[in-house]
């Protein structure tokens, strides 16, 4: 007596596949980094709520409504969205197999990448100029945390960035460079997910405490 | 077990249509679903900055939980018309793990924010923990 379970054919339903097979090259790639964007959303999600509990805690210091900048973080969300948008240009270019646009749209994000990050640079200079360093409260240290990662992030795209288009200087749009396109792709596109939780949570919510 | 005469599930969730790059199963979308979630999200995102900036809502809870909508549309938008996320792509595995995550997303935030909710209050100097204050 057979506990297989059985198809309405009668054949045996088979799991796992014993056999040797191909896989074309790249055919996980996509998902893997998936998972690993998935992941790195769970440390935000960390860091927004060590921020959601601390973010109160001024200790006497500046609060939100002293220290942020709305004209200024308009600004750069608006960098952001923008690459959004010139990042699909990019990919559209791509799938057309047109080499030197899609290289013009990366650089064009690469630039606004590049804005965003600049403004966000300052942002952290001028607090740190007047005194509102992470040591000060315990607000300013999940600020800190929680916006700096989220640059950090950032600062790692732009070089990747920079490194794939010399990787497509170099090699054209192979099969290899363009899953490498698509991944940056989710990369950058999960940045501006992030940025929109820290600005709705961190400034515009902050500036109503 | 398998034979070459049939296709197991297993081979048959690797036999792509299309080998190589697009044939992952992502769809990446036309210039108009792009321009589609662009401008949505520039008024998901003008609506919220004019709300907060121009102290259109007198109560700011309110404004907060307004604003705090129009995030998570927008991210919702981002999801779908920039990541291009559906049930379909790599046999559903994306969406799956995108489920996941935000399971744990949600407790992570709400747990969080509810086992702190009297973080200050217990922190006060001279506080004694009395289980009559803690409700």
């Amino acid at each position: 007596m057979s506990t297989k379970p059985q198809t309405a054919e009668g054949e045996a339903i088979a799991f796992y596949d014993l056999d040797p097979h191909e896989h074309p090259a790249h055919a996980s790639t996509t998902l893997g980094f998936w998972l690993y964007l998935m992941s790195d959303c769970l440390i935000f999600a960390t860091l927004f709520a060590i921020y959601g509990v601390l973010g109160g805690n001024f200790a006497a210091g500046p609060s939100p409504a002293d220290l942020f900048n709305l004209p200024l973080v308009a600004v750069s969300t608006t960098a952001l969205l923008l690459s959004s948008i010139t990042y699909g240009f990019a990919m559209l270019e791509m799938e057309q197999d047109k080499q030197g646009t899609t290289q013009l749209w990366l650089a064009i994000t690469g630039l606004l990448g590049a804005v965003f990050l600049g403004l966000t640079l300052y942002e952290f200079y001028h607090m740190i100029h007047e005194g509102a360093v992470p040591q000060r409260s315990a607000f300013l240290s999940s600020f800190f945390v929680l916006v700096g990662t989220h640059a950090l992030h950032v600062t790692f795209g732009i070089i990747w960035l920079l490194t794939l288009m010399i990787q497509i200087g170099q090699r054209g749009l192979v099969p290899a460079n363009q899953v490498r396109v698509q991944c940056l792709s989710m990369f950058w596109h999960f940045l501006d997910v992030i940025w929109i939780g820290v600005f709705t949570v961190v400034y515009l919510m902050g500036m109503l405490r | 077990m398998s034979t070459n005469d049939h296709v197991t599930p297993a081979q048959a969730a690797h036999a792509h249509p299309n080998p190589g790059v697009t044939g992952d199963g992502h769809s990446h979308g036309t210039r108009k679903s792009y321009l589609t979630g662009f401008v949505l999200s520039v008024i998901l995102t003008a609506i919220p900055f004019w709300l907060v900036m121009g102290n259109v809502i007198e109560d700011s809870m309110i404004t907060t939980l307004v604003i705090m909508a129009f995030g998570v549309a927008q991210i919702l938008v981002h999801m779908i018309y920039f990541l291009h996320m559906n049930t379909r792509s790599e046999g559903g595995w994306t969406m799956m793990a995108a489920i996941f995550t935000i399971i744990v997303v949600v407790i992570a935030l709400s747990g969080s924010l509810w086992v702190m909710y009297h973080l200050n209050t217990n922190m006060m100097p001279g506080h004694t923990m009395d289980p009559a204050t803690l409700m």
